[in-house]
């Protein structure tokens, strides 16, 4: 009886002994909240206000102009090409990974990581003296006729390498996280290889997978360094969004730019959301890595 | 099925987990390996399932090498610790998926499929929480989903990993008959893993007891309690009371008795006076009135339930001695913290004391 008295009593005085006072906690959200507004949501709604700021005509004008169009055509192509390589080669690299012990596996997994740690710029530029005409391949590429740098090739090369970690860094503490019982058992009941890993291994991934896409897709339509420095930026041919937009910009076309931007924006919004909704969805199924 | 282990080793690196192990198994028995962690126990397992490969040595089913066979070609149910269920799959599903990943020309139509996994399901009796998630069962419903999947593919030779570890004390005996009879039912050849020796000694036909890669004894479970063959297993099955003593000649004379001093390997006893442990089970030991056998103090009682357990200090051994009453003979003595008392010994066995492991070798892991 005493006990269930105390007990009452706890709950009667409504003081909850692990959290700020009233104030505190007012003064924290509304700083968190001004510092958010100013820094993200005020850039985000300025883009869409200055590339409606000529009215719905002006917007969709800049953006049928065939130079934007084929700035949009060749960041959808960039992005076509190198999100399905790097998710192929992120699941491996992540199976590998996790799934097995071999010599060389630190080194590996420093090496993904690598494309984070160096600018962008850089990356563009190992393309360049690679590729390029002075480059090191650069005379045997220039009679066999191909090129690469100042051409779609050269995007597309930089564009992979910059997102390459994505889809791996997603996936590493997953499936490590997830261990190899259920392979393990998966063959122990008689599935092959490739069995195993369609049945088992991939559907434990699929949520992570997703994930590691999107914010993969994400960066590989709005990279603009390592883009930039390959690019070469021959308008019509070269030019990505990203890079179309600064042309715009720098042109003092600003309704263009913005209007290109928030595609863009927009894009990055729709990424976002869905993010949002698989986090919220799937939460206990992703990774570790939320970067 | 006959499992047959010819000297297997099996290294890790730098670690030895088994070294040059032999063992035969009869077709449907139920064997229990039984050790400390680091002991290879569950290594051993492995190997026999295939999931791992021996260095050096063969692994025999009926006699023919399955050393070339991989694990999904031994038709071994393999139950693992913790149960390794597919957690995107529902338990139906987990069941069914050693009958879906045959090859087609050989899978059974999806009917018989789902007339195959609802009679294992209601054998392991959980035919109601087919359309559920391993995530939404308990432990012990998930243990029946994992026995169920692996007997799914009509396995001539059941192993199971630490099957009752993660479960409740309860759930853990009813798990135990229950796995019992259906060995029993279904014919199987069953190999489990434990180191719980309560376990061991309850449900299997015959225990393997290891200890740092290699086997110390095999024998049924009266065999391994009663007549342990090393000091490990003495040590390791059951409370014992190890008694530093001076081997004469072979012999001891210890609290009244004599006794004849043995190796396990058959290494002869040194000629003289060496160094021995006297190992003493509890029960057999007696309490006596002052004045007659070894005197002795009552150190600690605990008395609740059917046997009182008396702590005794004897004079010249250092570690306190433990003895188990009856009820009866406990109330007999009237005995307290402080008394004085006589002990006597009524069967004990020594062995000199470079056969015996270091305090706790058991627990250490490698």
């Amino acid at each position: 009886m005493i006990a269930k008295n105390s007990g009452e009593e706890i709950f009667r005085t409504k003081i909850n002994p692990i959290t700020e006072g009233r104030a505190m906690r007012i003064g924290l959200i509304t700083a968190s909240l001004a510092y958010m507004l100013l820094f993200l949501v005020l850039p985000v709604v300025t883009v869409f206000v200055e590339a409606l700021g000529k009215g719905v005509g002006t917007y969709f004008e800049a953006i049928k102009d065939p130079a934007a169009l084929s700035a949009i055509k060749l960041t959808l192509l960039t992005a076509a090409i190198a999100v399905p390589l790097n998710m192929i080669f992120g699941v491996a690299a992540s199976w590998a990974i996790a799934k097995f012990d071999f010599r060389g596996k630190s080194v590996l997994i420093t090496l993904i990581d690598l494309p984070f740690s160096v600018s962008p710029v850089i990356s563009g530029l190992i393309y360049v003296l690679l590729f390029g005409a002075q480059g090191f391949f650069g005379s045997w590429l220039a009679e066999h006729d191909v090129q690469i740098v100042f051409a779609v090739p050269g995007i597309v090369l930089a564009t992979i390498f910059v997102t390459f970690p994505f889809v791996a860094r997603e996936l590493i503490p997953l499936m490590q996280e997830q261990g190899t019982e259920e392979e393990e058992a998966a063959r122990s009941l008689g599935a092959g290889g490739w069995q195993t890993f369609w049945r088992v291994t991939l559907p434990n991934i699929r949520w992570g997978l997703l994930y590691g896409v999107l914010l993969c897709n994400a960066r590989a339509m709005g990279e603009f360094g390592a883009v930039s420095v390959v690019s070469g930026k021959i308008r019509g041919l070269t030019n990505t969004m990203p890079l179309h937009v600064e042309i715009l910009y720098n042109e003092y076309n600003i309704v263009a730019a913005f209007a290109v931007a928030s595609l863009l924006a927009f894009l990055a919004l729709v990424t976002l959301v869905a993010k949002g909704l698989l986090e919220w969805a799937y939460g206990h199924e992703l990774g570790g890595s939320r970067t | 099925m006959v499992i047959e282990v010819r000297n297997v080793t099996k290294k890790f690196d730098t670690f030895t987990a088994l070294r040059g192990l032999n063992l035969q198994v009869q077709p449907g028995e139920l064997v229990a390996l039984l050790g400390p962690s680091g002991s290879g126990k569950t290594t051993l397992l492995r190997v026999i399932a295939g999931l791992e490969f021996a260095n050096e040595g063969q692994v025999l089913f009926d006699g023919k090498d399955a050393g070339s066979r991989h694990v999904g070609e031994r038709r071994v149910g393999f139950v693992f610790q913790h149960y390794a269920l597919f957690r995107h799959m529902t338990v139906f599903e987990n069941v069914a998926f050693g009958l879906r990943v045959v090859p087609r020309q050989r899978r059974m139509s999806d009917s018989d499929i789902k007339k195959r996994v609802l009679s294992l399901l209601s054998l392991v009796q959980l035919d109601r929480l087919s359309d559920r998630y391993p995530t939404q069962l308990s432990g012990g419903q998930r243990q029946r989903v994992a026995l169920a999947r692996a007997l799914a593919i009509e396995p001539l030779v059941l192993l199971l990993d630490e099957p009752f570890g993660a479960l409740d004390a309860k759930v853990r005996k009813e798990l135990r008959r229950w796995l019992r009879r259906l060995h029993d039912d279904m014919g199987l050849t069953s190999i489990f893993v434990t180191h719980d020796q309560e376990e061991a000694l309850e449900l299997a036909d015959r225990v393997v007891v290891m200890n740092q890669g290699a086997i110390e004894q095999v024998g049924t479970p009266e065999e391994v309690y009663d007549t342990p063959a090393t000091p490990f297993v003495y040590e390791f099955l059951g409370n014992v009371n190890r008694v530093p003593c001076r081997i004469n000649n072979g012999k001891v004379s210890l609290w009244g008795i004599d006794v004849a001093a043995e190796t396990h390997d058959g290494t002869p006893i040194p000629e003289g006076d060496t160094a021995g442990f006297a190992y003493v089970r509890p029960h057999d030991i007696e309490l006596t009135p002052v004045g007659q056998g070894e005197p002795a103090v009552v150190r600690h009682v605990a008395a609740a339930g059917p046997t009182a357990r008396i702590e005794v200090s004897v004079q010249g051994v250092v570690p306190l001695i433990e003895a188990q009453l009856s009820r009866k003979r406990y109330l007999e003595l009237g005995l307290k913290v402080g008394q004085q008392v006589g002990i006597a010994a009524r069967a004990a066995r020594v062995f000199p004391a470079s056969a015996s492991p270091s305090p706790m070798a058991g627990s250490v892991s490698g």
